[in-house]
């Protein structure tokens, strides 16, 4: 073997190089968010993730490979969705006073959600397992994937359909709002994590901390409503 | 530090064994979340400086943390090659209608508030 290979191979085993690619693939995409002025549509998970599937594509290297190393990065999401508790105490004063409007507007926008998924894959003729596995999509990963396990649809699939929808709604979301007039931080924090759930959240975060707090909340409360009410709205659909 | 990341790993942990003790339908993290707030009020004091120090390292890049599972897009090309039309349709209209109902909606009924914080971070 040529030293050239010896040094891919050992490449390709060690979890070392994909780290490391991931963390490098992050500072880059945060270079370009701050060059393009924070703007929502330079969202910095979207340009990572570019970056390194094109790199995987290009290179030939298997997914699993490269998430062997990865995965150290994934662990961290558990314990930074138990730090959410933070910034939710910090502004509970305000949160405990919108508690009940809070509530009722993530319930109706996780509802508004789901049902425009199912609506707009059944208009398009979708085959009934994608319909199953759009449903859920706004929803944090781990809920969605059960969600969809549980309707008929593909839990892998599913998590691509939830990212892909929280780097929309964190890319596009702001300017959404903007249009239609919604300026009060909490409703703006509201709709990007009911929506967008934990992607949209990071955005919310780095701009407000108002917004941010909401958005934490609105993630995990609409996961909950949604874990609960979606297989039933589910059954009476398909009957 | 190392004192917030255990307490952050102790809630996330008790989260896990409940939602599987009592068959909840929400992931141990978010359970975890309600165990840490919950902790947090009982102590009536603001939340110490490490966690809280802690935390906005973490969640400061969260965005991060969900590139690794971002990336598994590419063993999903066959099939969004196939299904684009109902998939990018869903996603980018679903989504994004659901964004400006929630916002109307939750302008509409939120309590207006005298002084909302500004910008601050």
């Amino acid at each position: 073997m040529t030293p050239l290979a010896e040094i891919w191979v050992y490449l390709a085993q060690e979890p070392l190089a994909a780290l490391t690619a991931t963390l490098l693939a992050w500072l880059a995409a945060l270079r370009v968010h701050a060059w393009c002025g924070r703007h929502p549509l330079a969202n910095p998970v979207l340009i990572a993730v570019v970056l390194l599937a094109g790199g995987l594509l290009a290179a030939g290297i298997d997914y699993r490979a490269y998430f062997s190393g990865a995965q150290f990065v994934h662990f961290l999401l558990g314990p930074a969705t138990v730090a959410l508790a933070v910034p939710l105490y910090r502004q509970f004063a305000l949160v405990r006073r919108s508690a009940l409007a809070a509530t009722a507007s993530i319930i109706l926008g996780g509802a508004f959600a789901a049902l425009a998924g199912i609506g707009i894959a059944l208009a398009l003729d979708a085959a009934p397992e994608v319909v199953a596995s759009l449903a859920p999509r706004s929803v944090t990963t781990p809920v969605a994937m059960g969600i969809a396990e549980r309707i008929g649809g593909l839990p892998s699939l599913t998590a691509v359909v939830v990212i892909l929808s929280g780097i929309v709604g964190a890319a596009l979301g702001p300017v959404v709002l903007d249009w239609a007039g919604v300026r009060d931080w909490r409703a703006r924090g509201i709709a990007i994590g009911t929506a967008s759930h934990g992607i949209g959240t990071a955005r919310a975060l780095s701009v407000n901390a108002t917004a941010g707090a909401f958005s934490g909340l609105a993630m995990g409360l609409n996961a909950l409503a949604t874990a609960l009410l979606l297989p039933l709205l589910w059954g009476l659909l398909a009957q | 530090m190392i004192g917030a990341i255990t307490a952050l790993l102790v809630c996330q942990l008790a989260g896990e064994i409940l939602t599987r003790a009592l068959h909840l339908p929400v992931p141990g993290p978010v359970i975890g979340m309600v165990i840490l707030f919950m902790a947090l009020l009982a102590r009536r004091k603001p939340a110490p400086e490490t966690l809280g120090g802690t935390a906005d390292a973490l969640l400061g890049n969260l965005g991060l943390l969900f590139v690794p599972a971002g990336v598994g897009v590419v063993l999903f090309l066959p099939v969004l090659a196939r299904d684009w039309a109902p998939l990018s349709l869903a996603i980018l209209a679903g989504t994004l209608a659901a964004i400006a109902a929630t916002g109307r909606i939750a302008q509409a009924l939120l309590p207006k508030e005298a002084l909302l914080p500004k910008d601050d971070p």
